[in-house]
């Protein structure tokens, strides 16, 4: 018997026996202290710390809501869209479970990109912490999968000529391109069979990574430690116990300061889902309540907002291959952040200002690509979105350069914490 | 900085202004979900202009008569015609073969037609229908020009003509530029009862589209005035904690 | 340097916050547990038959389905109504006090009108559909049958009213489902009898 349950046992209590007794065989106040308790986060994070939680949050009500809709939903191009408005009005609260989906979906890529651009702020990418990074862009790059494979499931028109829009995109790999969106496909077209398919790799599929890529991302975190506002490693000044003098632990210092994140969240939330559900066509787009319908394209064909930004690039290049491949470059080009930055500086707040300047733009532009891309590509809107696009690419094969040769300010030892 | 960067974004932000489809200018239908007189007039229209050639295949008889504040029996009285049961939907007998042959196309189902089109498309639609001899029906619409469809409700406002403005284009053609419609013929109806008719018409369709709204905007508030109780409690949480934190 | 820490406070606002989202995490749970409750759609399949048994020859059976389960409707005759109670003794509940019916239906004929018996056809042994065996003498089933109903799955025999024979598997007489009458040619399966 080890010498905790002996103890457990001396020391009286049932609960700490049933404590000692699952410690014994499980590690559970081993996994409790060393992921919560006693795990230290810098006592200096701010406003753009909540929507890692946030994201952990709307990935539970997207399980959740998921899991209901599918109790009601027919995975068959006959039945969808007839399912879905049976979910609206014959099942009893279907209502709500389906727009709390719909909008988790939106709320989900607003989280998510505003976690991200606190990494860009804050140098979260850099050493050592470059393979968080890493996996959290698998995340994303499997969170967009599952938003496109989600989005044919309501077989609306938006829906049908969204994929099929997509899809064709393959045909742009030269050689294969036309058996490649065969094979994905299923069939010869957007079919009943592509509908069943993606939805076992919505509901199923890729839930099932996402949760895996979740996990190894947190334990990557925990492993390194979280960064800062002002990019100090708070591990590197420990107090004679061992713990970092900037440190406090998550619970409960964390897990109450991230109470009030998901209270003001699911208040933003809640406004949409009762006063706004479809936010004027950005969350649910109007021609989505046309059945799917092969022989008749809805006016504008648009993806959903979160996708706009790499739509507009794509639109904007000429060709058809070169935006294709654009268009993934500018996604896939987060993934070498760690290493396009040659800054020893990893905070905005001791950056220069040529750092910030390409920053501010490229936030500014990632914002107007997605503006453009929901708009219709008129000539100027196309010359904008080349506009934009060069700014949003200069961000990152510009940065070896800026960031080696930005004039930084001095870093702090210790991190900068005004009492609240 | 970070400030000047949230400001600059803000500002970039589109003014959700959906594209109507279109050039034509649409009229506000000024419609209200909650005027359960006009929903109960609506459905009235509906049933016995609309549900001949349209079917609501989503609505639910006897659903729709308890959010109007109708009795099973009103129900079956003033909105059953074709001995269907108040449990049923609303589906249409004419057949979808014999729809394309007399009309060339299967006139559209109406559930969610005020969901993709708009409440005020509608409306103007239902009143921009004008006197085309060029046209099989006899009639076009300024709002889908070439519809197949009649104009039914042509007994309760009467039959106007569109004016067009401006010269000729190169063909010869003066439609390009809609200048007003005038009534040549009233009908059974003035223009603002005609209005009203329509507007109710449209009321009802916009509530078909989305039963649960009658709903989901009236628990709006106490699940949000909770989530504020919480937030501030969690809030006071947080700022006692945070007390150890120098 | 340090205060000390407000442990009353700190308790009371912990407990008040964990209280809130309790009641919070209820109401939230509320929605997702009454979809599971039968749809419109599913009450409206489930809703009550009408049929028409105008046509219904006397000795005739005719099958109709409600909520999934075959409901047979007799139009006894003469006859089979004189021998409704020829098994009794052979009966185990020839009161009804076991099974299931509406209160008209628990006398000799199982009816609200005695010439159109209505059961459920569902041998309340192990659910096979009973055949109906409406012949008296018919020696499929035994010698001295007076006619009634025989499932072949396990042989369980009920009588001309749908009560079920002693020593057979099934332990109740075949249910009689809630019906009226509409006029004198259609029943309503499923709906209520009016108070009379």
């Amino acid at each position: 018997m080890s010498s905790t349950s002996q103890t457990a046992k001396a020391g009286g209590g049932r609960l700490a026996a049933l404590t000692a007794w699952i410690d014994d065989r499980f590690p559970m106040t081993a996994l409790w202290k060393s992921q919560v308790s006693e795990y230290y986060a810098p006592k200096n994070m701010n406003f753009w710390y909540y929507f890692g939680s946030l994201a952990m949050l709307v990935l539970v009500i997207q399980i959740l809501t998921g899991i209901f809709l599918t109790m009601n939903y027919k995975p068959a191009a006959a039945d969808a869209f007839g399912s879905v408005e049976y979910i609206m009005r014959d099942v009893e609260w279907g209502w709500l479970i389906r727009y709390m989906h719909s909008t988790g979906a939106s709320a989900f890529f607003i989280v998510v990109y505003l976690h991200m651009f606190r990494a860009l702020l804050y140098g979260s990418y850099q050493k050592p912490r470059e393979l968080l990074w890493i996996f959290g862009m698998l995340i994303y790059f499997v969170l967009m999968g599952e938003a496109f494979f989600g989005y044919l499931l309501p077989w609306g028109n938006m829906s049908y000529w969204g994929a099929q829009v997509i899809v064709s995109l393959f045909g742009a790999v030269p050689v294969v391109g036309d058996s490649l969106m065969e094979w994905i496909r299923g069939d010869y077209y957007i079919s009943d069979i592509t509908l069943n398919r993606f939805f076992a790799l919505h509901v199923i599929a890729l839930p099932l990574v996402l949760v895996f890529l979740v996990i190894a991302h947190l334990m990557a975190l925990h492993e390194v430690g979280s960064n800062n506002p002002d990019g100090v490693e708070i591990k590197k000044v420990k107090g004679p116990d061992g713990i970092p003098l900037d440190g406090i632990a998550f619970h409960p210092y964390y897990t109450v300061k991230d109470l009030i994140g998901v209270g003001v969240f699911l208040i933003l939330f809640s406004l949409v889902i009762f006063y706004a559900p479809t936010m004027g066509g950005y969350f649910l787009e109007h021609a989505n309540f046309d059945p799917a319908n092969p022989l008749q394209t809805p006016p504008h064909i648009a993806p959903v907002w979160y996708f706009t930004p790499y739509y507009a690039i794509l639109r904007a290049v000429p060709s058809k291959s070169l935006g294709a491949l654009l268009m993934g470059a500018a996604v896939l080009l987060f993934v070498f952040l760690p290493w396009l930055d040659r800054g020893k500086v990893k905070s905005i707040r001791y950056r220069g200002p040529l750092f910030k300047f390409f920053l501010a733009s490229f936030a500014i532009s990632f914002l107007a690509l997605g503006y453009l891309g929901l708009q219709p590509a008129t000539p100027l809107y196309t010359n904008l979105a080349r506009l934009f696009a060069v700014v949003y690419f200069a961000f990152f094969l510009l940065m070896p350069w800026y960031t080696s040769v930005d004039k930084t300010k001095p870093v702090p030892t210790r991190v900068t914490y005004h009492a609240h | 900085m970070r400030t000047k960067l949230l400001v600059l974004a803000a500002a970039l932000v589109p003014v959700a202004a959906f594209a109507a489809g279109g050039e034509v200018h649409l009229d506000k239908a000024n419609i209200d979900v909650t005027n359960k007189a006009s929903l109960q007039r609506g459905a009235s229209n509906f049933v016995n202009y609309c549900l001949g050639c349209h079917s609501a295949k989503y609505v639910r008889y006897n659903r729709m008569a308890a959010d109007l504040g109708l009795t099973e029996q009103q129900l079956i009285d003033n909105l059953m015609f074709t001995g269907e049961r108040p449990h049923d939907t609303m589906r249409i007998g004419i057949k979808p073969d014999d729809a394309r042959r007399w009309f060339g196309v299967v006139p559209p189902d109406l559930t969610l037609m005020a969901r993709s089109r708009g409440a005020d498309y509608i409306y103007t639609f239902l009143r921009s229908f004008y006197a085309d001899p060029a046209k099989a029906s006899g009639v076009n619409n300024l709002v889908l020009p070439g519809t197949a469809m009649p104009h039914v409700l042509w007994e309760l406002q009467g039959v106007q003509e569109a004016v067009w403005a401006g010269e000729p284009n190169a063909q010869g053609d003066v439609r390009h530029e809609f200048k007003e419609f005038k009534l040549v013929t009233p009908g059974k109806l003035s223009p603002e009862e005609y209005d009203s008719f329509v507007r109710d018409t449209v009321n009802f369709l916009e509530y078909i589209a989305e039963p649960a709204q009658l709903q989901r905007r009236s628990l709006g508030f106490p699940v949000i005035a909770f989530l504020i109780f919480f937030t501030l409690l969690a809030y006071a949480l947080k700022k006692e904690y945070w007390k150890d934190v120098k | 340097m340090t205060e000390t820490v407000d442990t009353g406070r700190r308790h009371f606002l912990t407990v008040a916050t964990i209280a809130t989202g309790a009641v919070g995490a209820a109401f939230v749970a509320v929605p997702f547990l009454a979809s599971w409750k039968p749809s419109a759609r599913a009450k409206a399949m489930g809703a009550p038959v009408e049929i028409d048994i105008a046509k219904l020859e006397p000795g005739a059976i005719v099958k109709v389905e409600w909520r999934g389960k075959a409901i047979y409707v007799l139009h006894r005759t003469p006859e089979m109504l004189k021998q409704v109670n020829a098994a009794v003794d052979q009966l185990r509940d020839p009161q009804s006090a076991q099974s299931e019916q509406p209160d008209f239906a628990k006398n000799d004929a199982r009816a609200l009108k005695p010439e159109y018996l209505v059961l459920v056809g569902v041998c309340t042994h192990l659910g096979c559909a009973p055949l109906d065996k409406l012949t008296p003498g018919d020696a499929t089933v035994s010698a001295d049958w007076a006619g009634g109903f025989f499932c072949p799955c396990h042989g369980s025999k009920f009588d001309i009213s749908g009560r079920v024979f002693k020593d057979v598997p099934a332990p109740t007489n075949l249910p009689v489902p809630p019906y009226r009458f509409l006029s004198d040619t259609r029943i309503l399966i499923g709906a209520e009898a009016e108070k009379a």
